[in-house]
């Protein structure tokens, strides 16, 4: 188990470096740099001025050069500048000369500066992420316990009309993208003209003037029902119907083993079959998809967070990527991708813990 | 002019329709809750061995909902035909059902003639015995002749899609064209758009970018996938170990991310979508070249002529999809020269190339490990090592022992994967990647639309419904498909 673990995380590293290369490349590609000057000098730049901001900046060194930098296993850069000023990668010009560093990069906790917001990368990350996180707990607090109900009460007997009905439900909601049910429920429930919320005012039944705010702005300071509960249920709706079709599928495989059979003749209760005999066993698949499901929610949360202007995680992403970011963009996926990768890792843990007959040798 | 409503003058039957529909609501409900209480009267034994009582009370609901579901679709049809009867006498839906004439009859068309020969066809004439598979198909099939009807005739829609009309701006469903002239459609029937243009045209048009992408796409990414993961499952060994590397590598990215990275105009100019087209797009060819020969090549009489016809038809439809007026890619730095603009029979904007790439570049990866985990599932059964000792060559047993045997899944994840690639070409035109801003996508109108949400929704809905339709309808397709492949 140590040596699988240990190899898990051997290829995790690999992967990430792989990736964080790939995002270097792409967003260090010329054009992109021309775009990062021009928007952060003026938009009238003529070429020369372009390359000599970029020089003076480190951008214009060869691919891997930069990417060591970044890393912290190269010596950042240093310009000298005719007039005597000197300032580079790891420090300013005010900076005094015994206390610039040589390198700083990933490996000494220095994750750059953000040329959006021109604040750390490290702390920006950091306040967004903890926004996300508050989210995503919503989210899984809401989807999981959902979408297992619906699953076991589908799965119990199968070819039901309670089955159907269930399925039926739980395909619509694979079909149905963030950004369609947002639109929707923004519509439906958070528009002051249309919906039921206009009918509902007029017969006082809501204080305000609609159902749910459209809007999650305020709930990062201050989250509640009315104005949390719509991206959060647009979220954990898309990604409920797969684990209860999942859920489903293991219940009735386990509803038709041989121990079930024998309980039923026994004489157990329906009700005691499903909740002592079948939910245990029924419930190993689908932890694995619910660990493999976050990194899906992570495109949700980018979707939603967009749709509802909540300032978290994947408005972050967005705001990176639109202005090519470089550094904030590299931390982003840095973040995405160790998601990814330990949910992954849980998963198969998790896996041999729950279902004793697997054993990895 | 008076704006139009709804219905117009079926709105009588609304009342009988709102009541039949919450009887229908409200008799499921009850059918659900009875479901979960065993009673007396007959029973039938399930396959898994539970009872289930088909009389009593819940037969009796059973009764009631068939009624009230047989019910709801007459009504339906009646304000179907009332509409293509009256025209906009019977409101914006009325209005809407006349535009859809040609696709009402073509529907008819195919679902007669494939419910006639249905023993004939195969599995797809199977799924023509499921309800849910029927449903599933008649959407798809509903959009797919909007699409090529629309977008490609000009048939159904009833103003240009970029035209803007003085007066319109963000107008209610139903609203008169101010100032029409004669022989031209006096209504916007679902309102217009923030700027002034038909959002009914404009979801017409847009289902033509989905219908032609989204399935091409597909295809695309499903010849690289079974290109790649049949090998890898066969062979196992190192070659597995890079390819499936490579393949977590990709979906380790955020998708959304990823995107964000490769469908920006500064990375078009650099090149790199026309180099990833080059690269993705010669799969095809690969596979039906591999295909042909691995059959064919005992019989050099068949194969040679064979090959020479396909490959060359395959090279030049490759050449044509990268070539764009003459040129492979061409910016400052490099210049790779294609076939002449002359014989370039299929015009490809970079913008529609960029997203057709990134879509099928993101869906590859899971579609090679869907083909490999079916390869090394079915290289250990007896045919395949009956081909193996009749000394058959890998590739053959790939291509003509183990491919076949996979179809089922394989089919049904198609449909699914469709559905899923309408969603993310929706997430492009959402974030408004890739498509110009004015392309009447769905995506990028319900991104246009969602700014005004909640004072003017109607021109954010309608793309978001039809998207919703398309891809639950693909949903359907694929459960009812896998029901009937299962019965096999």
């Amino acid at each position: 188990m140590g040596i699988f673990i240990l190899r898990r995380l051997g290829v995790m590293l690999l992967t990430a470096l792989c990736l964080t290369f790939i995002v270097f490349w792409l967003t260090n590609l010329y054009p992109n740099l021309e775009k990062l000057a021009k928007n952060q000098g003026n938009f009238r730049m003529s070429d020369e001025a372009v390359t000599s901001y970029l020089g003076d900046r480190g951008y214009l060194q060869p691919m891997p050069v930069k990417f060591g930098q970044w890393l912290g296993v190269l010596p950042g850069w240093v310009t000298e500048r005719e007039e005597g000023k000197t300032f580079g990668r790891c420090f300013d010009s005010d900076t005094p000369v015994d206390e610039r560093p040589n390198r700083c990069g990933v490996l000494q906790g220095d994750w750059g500066t953000s040329t959006v917001f021109k604040d750390e990368v490290g702390s920006t990350v950091a306040t967004r992420l903890a926004l996300t996180g508050k989210l995503m707990l919503c989210v899984l607090l809401l989807m999981v316990p959902s979408a297992l109900i619906v699953g076991v009460l589908a799965g119990m007997r199968e070819g039901s009309k309670l089955d159907r009905s269930l399925s039926t439900f739980s395909i619509a909601t694979t079909a149905t993208p963030e950004y369609v049910s947002g639109v929707i429920f923004i519509a439906v429930l958070a528009s002051s003209q249309f919906g039921i919320s206009p009918i509902l005012a007029e017969w006082g039944w809501i204080d305000g003037k609609t159902l749910f705010l459209g809007s999650a702005t305020s709930a990062m300071a201050d989250a509640n029902f009315w104005n949390f509960f719509l991206p959060v249920l647009t979220i954990s709706l898309y990604g409920m119907g797969y684990i209860a079709r999942m859920t489903r599928a293991s219940m009735t495989e386990v509803m038709t083993a041989q121990y079930i059979r024998t309980a039923r003749l026994k004489g157990v209760k329906f009700s005691d079959i499903v909740l002592k005999h079948a939910l245990r066993n029924a419930l190993i698949a689908p932890f694995t998809v619910i660990m493999l499901q976050i990194p899906w929610l992570l495109n949700g949360v980018v979707i939603v967070e967009t749709l509802f202007n909540y300032k978290g995680f994947g408005w972050l992403l967005v705001q990176a990527a639109s202005n090519n970011d470089i550094e904030l963009l590299l931390a982003v996926s840095v973040v995405s991708v160790v998601v990814v990768l330990v949910t992954q890792l849980i998963s198969d843990i998790g896996y041999v813990f729950l279902n004793p007959r697997i054993r990895i040798s | 002019m008076e704006p139009l409503t709804w219905t117009g003058s079926l709105s009588g039957l609304n009342f009988i329709f709102y009541i039949v529909l919450l009887l229908l609501v409200l008799t499921i409900v009850a059918q659900l809750l009875f479901s979960l209480v065993p009673s007396g009267g007959a029973r039938a034994v399930g396959a898994d061995g539970t009872l289930a009582d088909d009389q009593g009370v819940s037969g009796l609901i059973n009764l009631v909902i068939s009624w009230l579901f047989y019910a709801i679709i007459a009504l339906v049809l009646i304000y179907l035909v009332g509409g293509i009867i009256l025209g906009t006498g019977a409101g914006i839906f009325g209005g809407m059902a006349r535009q859809m004439l040609p696709v009402w009859i073509a529907l008819i068309i195919t679902f007669a003639v494939s419910i006639t020969y249905k023993r004939k066809l195969g599995l797809y004439g199977k799924l023509f015995d499921s309800t849910v598979g029927m449903i599933g198909f008649g959407i798809v099939m509903f959009w797919v002749f909007t699409g090529v009807m629309g977008g490609v005739f000009d048939m159904l829609i009833t103003h240009d899609s970029l035209s803007q009309a003085s007066g319109m701006k963000n107008k209610l469903p139903g609203t008169p064209l101010r100032g029409a002239e004669e022989g031209e459609y006096a209504w916007y029937l679902l309102g217009g758009d923030n700027l002034a243009r038909d959002v009914f045209s404009r979801l017409i048009k847009g289902s033509w970018v989905v219908v032609l992408i989204a399935p091409l796409a597909t295809l695309f990414a499903f010849m690289v996938g079974i290109t790649l993961g049949l090998p890898a499952g066969y062979y196992s060994g190192r070659l597995d170990t890079i390819l499936s590397f490579l393949a977590n590598l990709i979906l380790a990215f955020p998708v959304i991310l990823l995107f964000y990275l490769l469908v920006t105009p500064e990375i078009v100019l650099t090149g790199i979508p026309n180099y990833m087209a080059a690269v993705l797009f010669v799969f095809p060819v690969i596979f039906f070249a591999v295909l042909l020969n691995s059959r064919y090549y005992t019989q050099p009489h068949i194969r040679t002529p064979l090959l020479v016809v396909v490959l060359g038809g395959l090279l030049w439809a490759y050449l044509s999809l990268i070539t764009n007026d003459g040129f492979i890619v061409k910016n400052d730095d490099v210049t790779v020269y294609g076939i002449p603009a002359m014989i370039d029979w299929i015009p490809m904007p970079p913008e529609i190339l960029v997203v057709f790439v990134s879509v099928v570049f993101v869906n590859s990866p899971t579609v090679f490990r869907i083909v490999r985990g079916l390869a090394l599932d079915i290289k250990t059964r007896d045919y395949v090592a009956a081909a193996q000792t009749r000394g058959e060559g890998p590739w053959y047993i790939m291509l003509w022992e183990i491919l076949p045997n996979a179809r089922g899944p394989l089919i049904v994840d198609f449909c699914l994967r469709i559905g899923y690639t309408t969603i993310l070409l929706g997430t492009l035109g959402f974030f408004g990647l890739g498509l110009e801003s004015e392309s009447p996508d769905w995506g990028s109108t319900i991104n246009a639309g969602r700014r005004l949400l909640s004072l003017y929704p109607h021109a954010a809905i309608a793309p978001a419904l039809s998207l919703l339709s398309l891809v639950l309808g693909l949903n359907l397709l694929a459960d009812g498909l896998r029901e009937e492949s299962l019965r096999d």
